[in-house]
Formats: C-alpha cells, sequence, structure tokens
C-alpha cells in the first residue's frame, strides 16, 4: 500500500497534579466516593464564580517550555459551548485563539529514525464530569439512565495539540509515548493512562504519496492504551485506503476504538454538534506573563529526557544502553551521574546500573528494603575491578553488601575477604614457591604440554587462599617460564 | 441591509423548541440585537487593541489551597434525581 502516505495529528489531554481544581478550591482526587469533591463552581450553580489557579497557569507553561514553545505574553479564557450531562455549566471554559503556548516541537525516535513533532498550541481548560451509563453492562446505546460524578469536573487539563507531522502509528505511538515520559519527568501530572490522567485522541488521514493537500480526517477517540493507539491508528488508515481504494470517500466524524473487535467505529453524530460558539468567557480576566517570569519557569525545568539521551549517547553509550539507562529508575539514574562525574567509566558504570544494580534495586523494592547505594560506591566498585582488586564475581558481592548497606565496596570487600591480590611481589613469592616444588611440570610445559600451565596457576592461586588475580598469576608465570 | 438568521439553527443550538410563531418572532428581535452588533462592528478601530474584558485587569488568581468541598448528601439532595452518590438523569448518548 505504498501509494498512500498517512497523515496523523495527536491531541493530548493531560490532568494537572495541582492540590486543588482549576476555578474552585476542591482537591484533585481519584477514585474517591462520587461527588465529595464537588462545590457550587464545579457543579455549575447559578451565581457561583470561577478564580484561576495560579499554579495550574504557571504548569501549563512549564509543559509549553519543555516543548519549545512561545509563552503568549497575553491570553484568555474562552467558553466552549456545547450540551451534554457531564459538562453541568452547559459549557467548558477553554481557550480558542490566545492560548497560553504556541508552535513548539519535539523530538521523537521511532524506528531508529529521529523526526520533529510540531506542536501547534498547548492550552488550559477544565476537565469534565463522569458519566456512567446505566443498564446493559454500561454500554451507551442500551442505557437506561446515566449516573453523573462531579469529582473530575473542574480539574485543571491542558490539551496539547501537535501539527499533523506524524506518517505511520509506529510513530504516533513514540510521539504519545515520549510527550507522557516528558510530563512526568515535569512533576505537573502523574500522567497515568489507565486512570486518564492523560489521554490521547488521534486525527487521521491519508492521501496519494507525494501529494501536498490534506485528505478527510477522522478523529479517532478511546484509546486505552500506547498499543490500543498503534492498533488503532493501523486500523483506521488501513480502513480509508480500502475505502478510497473502493472509489469512496472518507466521511469527515469522530469514531471509537473497539479493543476487541480490533477497528474503528463510527458514532452517530448530529448535524450542528461542533458549532461550539466561543467567546471570551466574562467571568475571568486575561492572563499576562511577563518575560522574567517565562525565564523563571524555563530556568526551573530538570533535564529533559530527550536532551538526556543525547548527553547518554555523547558519553559513548550505544542506543540499546542509552534506551535501557534512560528507563531507569530515576533515583538510579542520579547514582550513575555522580559515579560518571567521579571519573568512572560511562559505558561501564551504565551496565552496572541497568543489570546488577536494577536487579537488586528490584528485589528490595518487592520487599519494601531500603537501598543505599551513592554514586561515590559505584565509583568506586568500578574503579576496584578495573584495578584488578575485585573480580566481576566478587564486584557483584561487594555490590549487593554495599547495598544492603554494610558499607562502601572497599569495606564490604575487606569485610568479606573479597580482596583480590594484585600484588607482583606477594604473587612472585608464591609462584618462585610452586615453581621450585614442580621441576618436572616445568619441563613438561617446556616440552609443549600446555594443559601444565593451568595446574600451576592453580597451585599458585592455592598457595595466596585464592585471592591472586588470576590474570596476573598467569601473566607472571609466563614470564618466568619462557 | 436586512441580517440573514437561521433562526431554527440558533434554537437547536440553544435546545430550544420554538413554535413557528415564536421563531418569527424571535428572528426579528435577534435581527435588532445584530444589527447594533453591525454598527459596532463599522466602527474604524484601527490602531485600537481588542478589549477582552471591561475591567481592565489582568491576573486575578489564587493560591493552589484546598478548601473543604459541600457534603454529598446535602449536594444530592438538591437533584431531581440520584442514586449510590450519584446524580442520576435521562441516558445521555455521545453526540446526542
Ligand atoms: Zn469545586
Amino acid at each position: 500500500m505504498s501509494t498512500w502516505e498517512p497523515v496523523i495529528g495527536i491531541e493530548v489531554h493531560v490532568e494537572l497534579g495541582t492540590a486543588s481544581k482549576m476555578f474552585c478550591g476542591c482537591p484533585v482526587v481519584f477514585g474517591d466516593q462520587p461527588n465529595t469533591a464537588v462545590c457550587p463552581t464545579c457543579l455549575g450553580l447559578p451565581g457561583a464564580l470561577p478564580v484561576t489557579n495560579g499554579t495550574a497557569i504557571e504548569w501549563l507553561a512549564r509543559i509549553g517550555l519543555a516543548l519549545h514553545c512561545r509563552i503568549a505574553p497575553f491570553s484568555v479564557f474562552h467558553r466552549k459551548n456545547y450540551f451534554y450531562a457531564d459538562v453541568p455549566k452547559n459549557y467548558q471554559i477553554s481557550q480558542f485563539d490566545l492560548p497560553v503556548c504556541v508552535d513548539g516541537w519535539l523530538d521523537v525516535t521511532a524506528d531508529g529514525e529521529e523526526i520533529r513533532v510540531g506542536i501547534e498550541r498547548a492550552h488550559m481548560e477544565e476537565d469534565t464530569g463522569k458519566s456512567l451509563h446505566q443498564g446493559s453492562g454500561g454500554r451507551i446505546h442500551a442505557a437506561t439512565s446515566t449516573l453523573l460524578d462531579f469529582n473530575r469536573s473542574g480539574v485543571p487539563l491542558v490539551e496539547i495539540v501537535s501539527r499533523p507531522d506524524l506518517r505511520s502509528a509506529a510513530q504516533a505511538r513514540a510521539y504519545a509515548q515520549d510527550l507522557r515520559a516528558l510530563v512526568a519527568e515535569l512533576g505537573v501530572s502523574d500522567a497515568r493512562m489507565e486512570e486518564g490522567s492523560i489521554r490521547f485522541d488521534a486525527n487521521v488521514s491519508v492521501r496519494p504519496v507525494s501529494t501536498k493537500e490534506l485528505g478527510t480526517k477522522v478523529e479517532i477517540k478511546n484509546m486505552n492504551s500506547f498499543r490500543s493507539l498503534e492498533r488503532a491508528i493501523g486500523s483506521e488508515i488501513d480502513r480509508q485506503i480500502g475505502v478510497l481504494e473502493d472509489g469512496g470517500a472518507v466521511i469527515q466524524e469522530t469514531r471509537h476504538w473497539d479493543e476487541e473487535v480490533g477497528a474503528t467505529k463510527g458514532m452517530r453524530t448530529k448535524e450542528g454538534s461542533s458549532d461550539y460558539r466561543y467567546f471570551t468567557e466574562p467571568d475571568l480576566v486575561p492572563l499576562e506573563m511577563p518575560a522574567s517570569t517565562v525565564e523563571r519557569i524555563r530556568t526551573d525545568l530538570p533535564e529533559l529526557p530527550a536532551d538526556r539521551r543525547h548527553r547518554f549517547g555523547q558519553l559513548g553509550l550505544d542506543s540499546h544502553l542509552v534506551n535501557v539507562l534512560s528507563g531507569s529508575d530515576p533515583d538510579l539514574r542520579r547514582v550513575f551521574d555522580e559515579a560518571v562525574a567521579l571519573g568512572a567509566d560511562p559505558v561501564i558504570s551504565a551496565n552496572w546500573i541497568t543489570g546488577e544494580v536494577t536487579a537488586v534495586f528490584r528485589r528490595a523494592e518487592a520487599s519494601k528494603a531500603e537501598v543505599r547505594i551513592r554514586g561515590s560506591d559505584l565509583a568506586e566498585l568500578v574503579m576496584m575491578v578495573k584495578q584488578g582488586t575485585l573480580s566481576s564475581s566478587a564486584a557483584k558481592e561487594a555490590l549487593s553488601g554495599v547495598m544492603a548497606g554494610e558499607g562502601s565496596p572497599r569495606e564490604v570487600a575487606e569485610a568479606r575477604d573479597l580482596v583480590q591480590v594484585s600484588d607482583e611481589g606477594l604473587i612472585g613469592a608464591a609462584i618462585d614457591q610452586v615453581l621450585a616444588a614442580n621441576a618436572e611440570a616445568i619441563e613438561r610445559l617446556r616440552g609443549g604440554e600446555e594443559k601444565v600451565l593451568g595446574f600451576l596457576v592453580g597451585q599458585v592461586m592455592r598457595a595466596t587462599g585464592g585471592k591472586a588475580d588470576p590474570k596476573l598469576v598467569n601473566a607472571l608465570l609466563r614470564q618466568r617460564i619462557t | 441591509m436586512p441580517i440573514e438568521i437561521d433562526i431554527a439553527h440558533v434554537a437547536r443550538l440553544a435546545r430550544l423548541a420554538l413554535t413557528p410563531d415564536e421563531l418569527d418572532r424571535y428572528r426579528s428581535q435577534l435581527a435588532v440585537i445584530l444589527d447594533h452588533a453591525a454598527r459596532v462592528q463599522a466602527v474604524d478601530t484601527t490602531g485600537l487593541a481588542p478589549t477582552a474584558h471591561p475591567l481592565g485587569l489582568s491576573n486575578v488568581f489564587r493560591p493552589d489551597e484546598v478548601r473543604p468541598p459541600l457534603d454529598v448528601d446535602e449536594v444530592l439532595s438538591q437533584a431531581p434525581s440520584a442514586r449510590d452518590g450519584y446524580f442520576e438523569v435521562p441516558p445521555a448518548l455521545e453526540g446526542a
């Protein structure tokens, strides 16, 4: 089907994790008893007035700056008018032509290729309540009544709209995953797809390859995991190509993804339902964000996932290691950064972090035990292996001691008697002893019986109580015999 | 110049069921309002910033602090119908 090119844009809704709602002081909660976090404002009672949560606006700017957006010095709220039972005011407070964030981008890696996805805008709005359709297992079409919970009504919601820059379902998935990781990194939302605190809708169209004009787009909703997002978009692309190749036309509509059937389904829509009659919200005054505030928020940004991946790459980590380390627990990544700052080899350190350290960490987490490892511990461990003071198996044992709180790698190694002897004088003396007692073996070795070397190494190891560095023993033995 | 108004469409958007008489009456009343708006629109505003709000204020914020919500029983006692802590309304169809 290489004659068609898919064109995909993604709309993301992110619930902010502020303490209170967007326009009232009700707490932001999840999973509480219904209608226990509501007040006249978020119930849309007549006469109640909204007051803007200043923190939510700053967090929106934080998201916008992380997406390289321009932060508008002046923006306003609009009313988006529509009737639905979970919108108690019959309008949603949103933004229209003057959003807070415009014109940004996010770099995404999909199928080993980096693409820059344009961000058209990111704006502030409020979430709706939740509807539960009663009767026939909660299915909308056979519902006998609708139950409403307004705990979610008025929760700060950021909508992020991408440009139609994505060209495959896999790219769309990569964008969604990277955006989720970014939002989580910023600490402005728990960004849990399964709890609906981050939600993705997709706009999909197809056009003949190497044409510029966009095809008719279809909006897809109800994708509850990254996997279903990728499947839904893939299935919708195939459907549209099928329609066009049969000589039909794609209808502009909203379609729901049906996970069980594995296909998108058209929804009953009524003519004119998208006529939202936006007008400026008279109950709220405009927002102004001076450049000094923007700069303060920009300075406060943490290292962003894409920048971090780039930095790991520059440290010499291959793409697999970059991915695994990027996905590691933030505390473990900090240990890695500290160790590297102390001069530890980045690749070896990354292997320790993503391998043994993560394994011990997971076991400890499962048992709720405390894990103690600092960057200086990892640096010392890496150094001791490099110097031959610890064999790699002894290093693993030392690490588990460190992570159990027994002290630094050197302290654990000494206490557990793990230190390897790398002193050439000491090993040399042991070798001389062994050689003096095995004159016959030396003759056989000189006669070409290579396996005798192994026997002699074993004798030296025994003489040193198993603590000599075997590599060094080998080298010194050869030196003396040949 | 009279302004064309699709009064039935406007009524549908507002979920108003109007009789033919009412449609006629509101069409002519709305025309007066739109006519006034057209006159305002005709004023030359070159060089003037649009007014977003008549108060001339900006950045009225409240701190991100929780205030106690209402009691759920009191809330639901105002509703025509409630069930299991929820408001209960006639079945709603997406997009209907
Ligand atoms: Zn409230």
